[in-house]
């Protein structure tokens, strides 16, 4: 089980956690003058990389509070957890300091 | 029986003798013993039969590596436990044990006949075998062998016992309880962490337990355990877990543990749990797990009476018990002459000392020397004798030339096999750490750490008990240290005198050429021999993750405790090339096997899953209402009369709310409140409908799209304050349609300002449904104007009913004139009691789930989830109705746009009146467009809404049908499973009161 740090809360056990899916796909402010294409990449389209992958998890059975998660799909080590809306973390900086 | 093979010494206690059985004979054996032991000490061998050739099987090893022995204890109650290793059985008076995999009896089993037939079920042979005929594989071969294969026999009943389940943190988890576990955990405890200290074994002390000649710290070694035992006992920081295996390394230090509570027990308390799971998150880990000692590969190496030269120590030292009386070993490693002469002083006759090595030296074989011991250099044995007891061998010289020479044949009764030890590298491997190849003692230790965790003594290939005493103490240390303890100037424990493990063999032994007859087995639990991995290296299996796969080594609840680095050698000398570039096949979790009880804990019957319950259930229960699962909740379904069958209730429910009226609990219903000043628009971008315009004191229907612009929720929404709204949703879809709520709030509309709480179990709802509802609710409700006027359909007012706060809804799921009282949970069932019987009265009935289904069917009224599937849109519905037009955006607006969306052909729900009114659809029956279609061809549609309506007199169904709203008055047919499809017509999915005039009463 995994241990996270909610940036609210602080650590605590996988099992009060939900899943969200790939974190920084913002919506359109006004999504009608989107085209198709890119509407459907913004509705399907999904990274799934060998390594670092931003990620939204949600503190379901706690504070509730959805936020960003840096996470190595290798190791599965959580590099890094940071509340919505902060800017993504470079990815290079973050990946020097996997191994504990 | 007599146990003529028990000695003097061990830590038996002969003032607690104990009977048990074995195949139904009593025996006699002590406190202390394992079966193994005990059985050992009466003589006996035999122990099992062997998975696939049925050879009989002795003792191999005398702990949790032992792959023959395999045993099920039965103690009543329905308690049977199967594959249990004989050597981990701790003996209780009465136990009852079984041996397993066999046709009559141990000693005479039908099944060695695939002995004989041996050449023809080598690797592979499953897959080859049973190809032929077509067709004979599923009627023939399979039930043949699933009765045949297979280790043990599970039990037949439920399980009586209870397991217990405990969350812990430390600052050190040390795993094994051997001299390097020992010495880590001390030091890590006097550093001031908290320490966990777990060993699979009754006893902590591991090898200690079974030394004679070590002194630590100028004391015998098992003096120095007791000593260490009680001063980690002294300290409160201390947790000892013996019996307690660690069977699973996870992420983050989180490891799994299994506490056997009381199982060694003759009669254990029913108020204690039989076993307790403990997941530990650790600070810092020390892995002492130790080595296993490793068999040799030769013909005949797996008779009963062979065994591993240091089991026999153990069962000689620890037990008291003496495994032949005319003893031969075969070694490739010094700790073979510890045994030989521990069992030499205890009594045995010392047959003959086979070394592979040409020129053993070593303080273990100077002292064997000097005992004129008949050390033999360059030795093999070249196959052993016997067929339910060993009971002699066949010696070979190995010459300069290396060539092997039969050197003649020698008597004896137990022959132990020393072929080096093998790290046990399980938890380190499961916790991802990389493994290194020391190419001089050709072993894996551990290599580079991807935990928190380091490996010491003999798990990391250090074998003299100095220095895994000095590695295990600083450790201990580190791990302290790094989870923050600086730690104390405590020394190591210093010690000397033991004969240590040096040298060792991996793969087959040498033979003389033109081979041998006879099977050498590599993998005794899954009968894998050294020719079936040859064959697989031949047959074209390269890896060794694939040859474990064909031949089956390795694998199952043994997980190649003893077999994986012979038959890695093997194969890599089949392949002629290194060793570590064959690989090695992945430890899997668990260590040993863990009881699916241990995992269940308590979350078994009863506690299985949570139940929630409504505040009226207790009125429904009383009433006799049979109950469906909605998602956790259970739900009121129909409320039959003595004598009345389902369908009898559920019409007479039915025709009671249309012709005067029903109550129903909708307490169920999922609910938010969505409150704050941006409340309203955030209900417009959430839902396709406006809700800016909705007056307070009015409800609109809601409908909720998912991006993708599916449908996803829906329901009913009242406006209470221009702030302040009671969303509701269906019961199964609370939870999601919350988080997808949140979800935009929190990470899409962050300008709104909005405040969600979930009220799902703050309110009891009960539904009045029928023309008499006004009338039932009219006495007891005060401060709300009930008149058509004042309180049309769809409008919500607060005022009290029977004197408690009231959010009275004027709505309907039924067609019917209809009220939803929502009160305070804790007043649901006074109030329920209150309208109850104000509403006997006027003749009605309460109603489930079940007339619920029906009454809304007969209008058409869909059920997200029922008569939709997650790839519905709301014009698929035929509800382009329910979208805010003039909206600029709302979730799934952007999506009902898209190409695939709009095309004419997806399916769309419609009514479905069949031409026989009798005739009610399965369910999900498929909409065809003939009777009989041709076999392959595909469906229209499926039936999603089916019932039998008393109020029309006929059926009623709704399907999606794949551009059903065009083909108004179509002729399709339904699928059903007694006959051919029959005919229906496509209609208006609406089928009573289709002008609404009963709603508005």
């Amino acid at each position: 089980m995994l241990l996270i740090e909610c940036p609210y809360c602080g650590p605590r056990p996988e099992l009060e956690f939900r899943y969200g899916g790939e974190a920084h796909v913002a919506r359109a402010a006004d999504p009608a003058t989107v085209d198709d294409e890119h509407w459907t990449a913004f509705l399907f389209w999904r990274g799934n990389p060998k390594g670092l992958h931003f990620e939204r998890w949600r503190h379901a059975s706690g504070c509730g509070r959805f936020f960003n998660c840096a996470r190595d799909t290798v190791s599965d080590v959580i590099v890094k957890t940071y509340k919505a809306g902060e800017p993504k973390p470079d990815a290079a900086r973050l990946m020097t300091g996997t191994t504990p | 029986m007599s146990d003529g093979f028990r000695i003097k010494g061990g830590r038996i206690d002969r003032a607690k003798p104990i009977s048990f059985s074995f195949d139904g004979t009593v025996y006699r054996g002590y406190e202390g013993d394992t079966l193994a032991s005990a059985l050992l000490a009466n003589g006996v061998h035999l122990m099992g039969r062997s998975f696939k050739y049925h050879r009989p099987r002795g003792v191999l090893a005398a702990g949790a590596e032992e792959p023959n022995a395999l045993v099920t204890v039965t103690r009543g109650g329905g308690r049977s436990t199967p594959n249990l290793r004989a050597t981990q059985v701790e003996l209780y008076e009465g136990l009852q044990a079984e041996s397993q995999n066999r046709f009559s009896s141990l000693g005479f089993d039908i099944g060695e006949i695939n002995d004989l037939a041996g050449p023809l079920l080598g690797a592979g042979f499953y897959y080859k075998t049973f190809m032929q005929p077509k067709g004979a594989w599923a009627k023939l071969y399979e039930p043949l062998i699933r009765r045949a294969a297979g280790l043990g026999e599970a039990p037949r009943h439920p399980d009586p016992d209870h397991y217990a389940n405990r969350f812990a943190h430390c600052d050190v988890l040390v795993a094994g309880g051997g001299p390097a576990g020992l010495a880590a955990a001390l030091a890590a405890a006097q550093s001031g962490a908290r320490v966990i200290l777990a060993d699979e074994q009754n006893e902590f002390g591991g090898s200690l337990l079974a030394e004679t000649t070590a002194t630590i710290d100028d004391q015998p070694a098992q003096d120095w355990v007791r000593a260490t035992i009680a001063a980690l006992n002294a300290m409160p920081h201390v947790t000892l877990l013996p019996r307690t295996t660690v069977f699973g390394y996870f992420q983050q230090n989180f490891l799994g543990l299994v506490e056997r509570v009381t199982d060694h027990q003759a009669a254990p308390p029913s108020a204690v749990a039989r076993e307790r799971l403990w997941q530990v998150r650790a600070k810092e880990v020390v892995l002492a797990t130790g080595a296993i000692e490793r068999p040799l590969v030769f013909a005949g190496n797996d008779r009963p009476g062979v065994m591993l030269a240091s089991a026999a120590r153990i069962f000689c030292n620890r037990y008291g018990v003496l495994v032949g009386r005319r003893v031969i070993l075969f070694t490739a490693d010094d700790s073979a002459y510890a045994a030989a002469l521990d069992l030499f002083r205890a009594g045995a006759t010392i047959m003959a000392i086979a070394d592979l090595r040409t020129n053993p030296t070593g303080p273990g074989v100077d002292a064997a020397r000097a005992a004129k011991l008949p050390v033999m250099p360059g030795t093999v044995i070249i196959a052993a004798h016997g067929r339910l007891r060993a009971d002699g061998v066949t010696l070979g010289a190995i010459g300069e030339d290396g060539a092997v020479r039969a050197a003649g044949d020698l008597p004896c009764d137990a022959l132990l096999m020393a072929g080096g030890f093998t790290p046990t590298v399980h938890l380190f491997s499961q916790s991802r750490g990389k493994l290194t190849y020391d190419e001089a003692r050709q072993m894996f230790i551990p290599g580079t750490s991807v935990q928190r965790e380091r490996s010491a003594g003999g798990a990391k290939g250090t074998f003299a008990l100095a220095a895994i005493l000095a590695e295990g103490h600083a450790a201990g240390r580190d791990a302290a240290q790094k989870a923050g303890f600086t730690s104390e100037a405590h020394v190591a424990p210093q010690a000397k005198g033991d004969i240590p493990v040096a040298g060792g063999f991996v793969g087959a032994v040498p033979q003389p050429k033109g081979g041998v007859k006879g099977k050498a087995f590599v993998d005794f639990q899954n009968d894998v021999k050294a020719t079936d991995i040859i064959a697989a290296t031949q047959e074209g299996f390269r890896s060794i993750e694939h040859v474990k796969r064909y031949t089956t080594t390795g694998m199952a609840t043994d997980q190649g405790k003893t077999s994986n680095m012979n038959a890695l050698a093997i194969a890599a000398d089949a392949l002629d090339r290194p060793l570590p570039q064959v690989g090695l096949t992945t430890f899997r979790m668990p260590y040993t096997p863990v009881t699916f009880g241990s995992i269940a804990g308590h979350a078994r019957g009863d506690l299985f899953d949570p139940v929630r319950q409504t505040p009226i259930h207790g009125w429904a229960d009383e009433q006799g209402a049979a109950f469906e699962n909605v998602g956790l909740w259970k739900r009121a379904w129909y409320f039959a009369k003595p004598g009345e069958t389902m369908h009898e209730a559920v019409v007479r429910e039915c025709m009671t709310v249309r012709r005067a009226a029903g109550l129903f609990d909708a307490s169920t219903l999922g609910k938010i409140e969505v409150v704050g000043p941006d409340a309203a628009e955030f209900l417009n971008r959430l839902y396709t409908n406006p809700f800016s315009k909705l007056e307070v004191g009015r409800c609109r229907y809601g409908l909720m799209l998912n991006e993708a612009g599916f449908v996803m929720d829906d329901g009913v929404i009242g406006r209470l304050a221009t702030d302040r709204f009671h969303v509701t949703m269906t019961t199964g879809g609370a939870p999601r349609v919350l988080a997808h709520m949140e979800d935009y709030l929190q990470t899409e509309f962050t300008d709104l300002k909005v405040w969600l709480t979930s009220t799902t179990e703050q309110w009891a709802v009960i539904a009045v449904q029928g023309p008499r509802a006004r009338a039932i609710i009219a006495p007891l409700v005060e401060g709300i104007d009930l008149s058509a006027e004042a309180m049309p359909h769809m409008s919500v007012k607060t005022g009290t009913i029977c004197g408690v706060e009231t959010r009275l809804f004027r709505v309907s799921f039924t067609g019917e004139l209809g009220f939803e009282i929502n009160v305070p949970s804790d007043y649901g069932r006074a109030v329920w009691d209150a309208v109850w019987a104000e509403a006997r009265k006027h003749d009605v009935c309460a109603y489930g789930t079940e007339a619920m289904h029906v009454l809304r069917a007969e209008k058409g009224y869909i059920i997200v989830g029922q008569d939709t599937d997650g790839t519905v849109t709301p014009a698929d519905l035929g509800m382009e109705w329910a979208i805010g037009k003039s909206k600029p955006d709302f979730v799934g607006k952007r999506s009902l746009s898209r190409s695939d969306l709009v095309k004419p052909n997806r399916p769309q729900l419609v009514g479905l009146r069949t031409a026989d009114p009798g005739f009610v659809p399965d369910m999900g029956a498929q909409i065809v467009p003939v009777a009989n279609p041709a076999p392959g061809s595909s469906a229209q549609g499926f039936v999603s809404s089916s019932y039998d309506s008393a109020v029309l007199g006929r059926s009623i169904v709704m399907g999606l049908v794949a551009g059903g709203r065009a083909r108004m008055a179509e002729t399709v047919f339904i699928t059903r499973l007694d006959g051919a499809a029959a005919p229906a017509t496509i209609v208006e999915p609406i089928f009573y009161d289709p002008d609404g005039e009963r709603l508005h009463g």
